[in-house]
């Protein structure tokens, strides 16, 4: 099922989340093999940075709780990435964080004349002290970082935001206004915290982490639903999708593609081409395009 | 009530039983009915220190063990610890041997990397050829542990061989030994040479690869080498997968993600 994303063609509608496996080209390229729309490289930032200790990353069955803290070899440290990924076959989005308006400028700047496909900013992430989430829960400072950002790249721009925002369709308007070309939602959710009761401590070495997987797709479903009623623009919609249904279901929200992260775990690396195929088939089974559904839950609109 | 998930939020364990092995080795046993296949690793928590994979070297109905090397601050914590401390797991992760036990197979060992073989050697036959290396004699792992004949080397000659566990690999197959499967674990470089001798004489390899991991099911990308995910897809990895892994032996990530030459990434992971 190809669709058409900002000008770009991709094999199918869904995307891999960032942060999940987009560590180097040759895996990126294997998601990409497994039938995967367009594949987002794990964020990068301004300096070297390690990320947390572990525990970083846990299963909780019902979804995964993660704080993995943003770790990046630092935007000017990854020449040989950069070398391999210039000869990709595939569309690529480079996924960017920074502590300030200047450095997400920098960083994006330097970032696009690698010539990804797309740029997104993440003005989101709950699981480091300083980097991002101000950003996007305040339309001023949404509006700010999009603007300084958009005018220096030379690739679509878009935003990753979070379901903490109050008001997530208000972000996305100050967003849009400000440039972005389209709209990744949802970030994790919370932070949220598990504490094992037999060592009587948080079980993230950073104690707290954002929520993915199953448990959080009412949260993502209706972040999409508010965020596509304030905005034209494109949206990415992710956030505990995990079969064809979820695709769909989130699709009907608003979203024009379905981003995948923690289902990578609950279904293999080849969970893109399952949730394309099992898109296909309910949209076949209902003789319907996937044109035809989006946004099909705003009757009003 | 019995915990019946082992992959998810840690099980609590309590320390059973500590044993002094070789230089700087401790085995840590605890006693829980963990479902397991030799190569396979948990993911282990100290509380308040760090987490990180172990191979299970001892397993029985009951109980199971980790080796440790004090290397790090996680693995000099871990040796200190005592009976009745709280550690936490999540696991088994990871693929594991693919045991064909009705075959004639070489087993080669290198330093640490006897570990994850143990529990391995203990479901093959007594047939099996059994090479085992180490830097020097101390440091040779479990040396009164099995029941099959084993050929020992050691790289200052303090114990068997002087010379590298790839020199009497070499020369059994030189003396007529027929391999239908060779199993190694120990330094990437020793795996390489392994790999690359099993090459030439058209023998089936199985390798288990180290990489730094976070999340230990395949999602945080932390470990990919080449187009695997080594906790995931590995850490076993046969022959056909080791000729497109253009990272064997020659890179690594660090944690921050930066991609390096594997004597960077060691001198890192050894520190």
């Amino acid at each position: 099922m190809t669709i058409q994303f900002l000008g770009k063609i991709l094999q199918s509608p869904t995307v891999l989340a960032s942060g999940i496996l987009g560590n180097s080209k040759d895996i990126l390229e294997r998601v990409h093999e497994n039938g995967c729309g367009l594949v987002t490289m794990k964020s990068i930032g301004p300096e070297p940075r390690d990320g947390h200790k572990n525990p970083t990353v846990i299963d909780l069955g019902h979804g995964m709780i993660n704080a993995v803290g943003l770790p990046s070899p630092g935007y000017l440290n990854m020449e040989n990435e950069w070398k391999q990924l210039e000869k990709r076959n595939f569309p690529l989005i480079a996924s960017v964080y920074g502590g300030s308006v200047r450095e997400y400028q920098m960083v994006a700047e330097f970032v696009s004349s690698k010539k990804p496909d797309f740029i997104e900013i993440n003005i989101s992430c709950p699981n480091s002290e300083k980097h991002g989430m101000i950003f996007g829960v305040n339309p001023q400072s949404s509006h700010d970082v999009v603007a300084a950002v958009k005018k220096v790249i030379n690739v679509p721009l878009i935003v990753k935001l979070t379901p903490q925002a109050p008001d997530i369709g208000e972000i996305a308007k100050a967003c849009e206004n400000a440039g972005a070309d389209a709209i990744c939602a949802i970030n994790t959710v919370g932070p949220g915290m598990v504490i094992d009761i037999e060592a009587k401590m948080p079980v993230l070495a950073f104690k707290k982490g954002g929520l993915s997987g199953p448990m959080v797709k009412p949260v993502a479903v209706r972040c999409v639903f508010d965020i596509y009623k304030a905005v034209k623009i494109p949206i990415i919609g992710l956030g505990g999708i995990t079969t064809g249904e979820d695709a769909i279901e989130i699709v009907m929200a608003g979203a024009s593609l379905a981003g995948i992260g923690s289902a990578v775990r609950y279904r293999g690396i080849d969970v893109f081409q399952k949730v394309t195929k099992e898109m296909e088939t309910w949209l076949s089974d209902h003789h319907l395009h996937i044109e035809d559904i989006k946004g099909a839950a705003h009757k009003e609109k | 009530m019995m915990n019946t998930i082992t992959d998810q939020k840690h099980i609590m364990l309590r320390l059973e039983k500590k044993q002094v092995e070789s230089h700087g080795f401790a085995t840590l046993f605890f006693n829980y009915a963990l479902p397991f296949k030799p190569g396979q690793f948990i993911m282990v928590w100290i509380p308040g220190i760090d987490e990180k994979p172990y191979t299970i070297s001892f397993h029985s109905e009951n109980q199971f063990a980790i080796t440790i090397e004090a290397k790090g601050i996680f693995s000099q914590k871990a040796i200190t610890l005592e009976k009745g401390d709280l550690i936490g797991i999540r696991g088994p992760f990871g693929n594991g041997f693919n045991i064909k036990s009705d075959k004639t197979a070489a087993v080669v060992a290198g330093g640490c990397g006897m570990a994850p073989l143990a529990t391995l050697v203990e479901k093959l036959p007594k047939t099996t050829t059994f090479i085992h290396g180490a830097k020097s004699k101390e440091y040779i792992l479990y040396p009164e542990r099995f029941d099959l004949e084993r050929l020992f080397c050691t790289d200052d000659g303090s114990f068997g061989h002087k010379g590298f566990v790839t020199d009497i690999l070499e020369k059994q197959i030189a003396l007529g030994r027929h391999f239908d499967m060779v199993y190694t674990c120990g330094p990437e470089i020793m795996m390489y040479h392994v790999f690359n001798i099993c090459e030439k004489h058209h023998i089936p390899c199985q390798v288990s690869l180290e990489r730094y991991m976070r999340c230990g099911f395949g999602v945080c990308g932390a470990c990919v080498c080449g187009k695997q995910v080594v906790c995931k897809d590995g850490p076993v990895f046969g022959s056909d997968a080791l000729r497109d892994i253009k990272d064997f032996n020659t890179k690594a990530l660090l944690k921050s993600g930066k991609d390096v030459d594997l004597s960077q990434y060691f001198s890192w992971r050894c520190k």
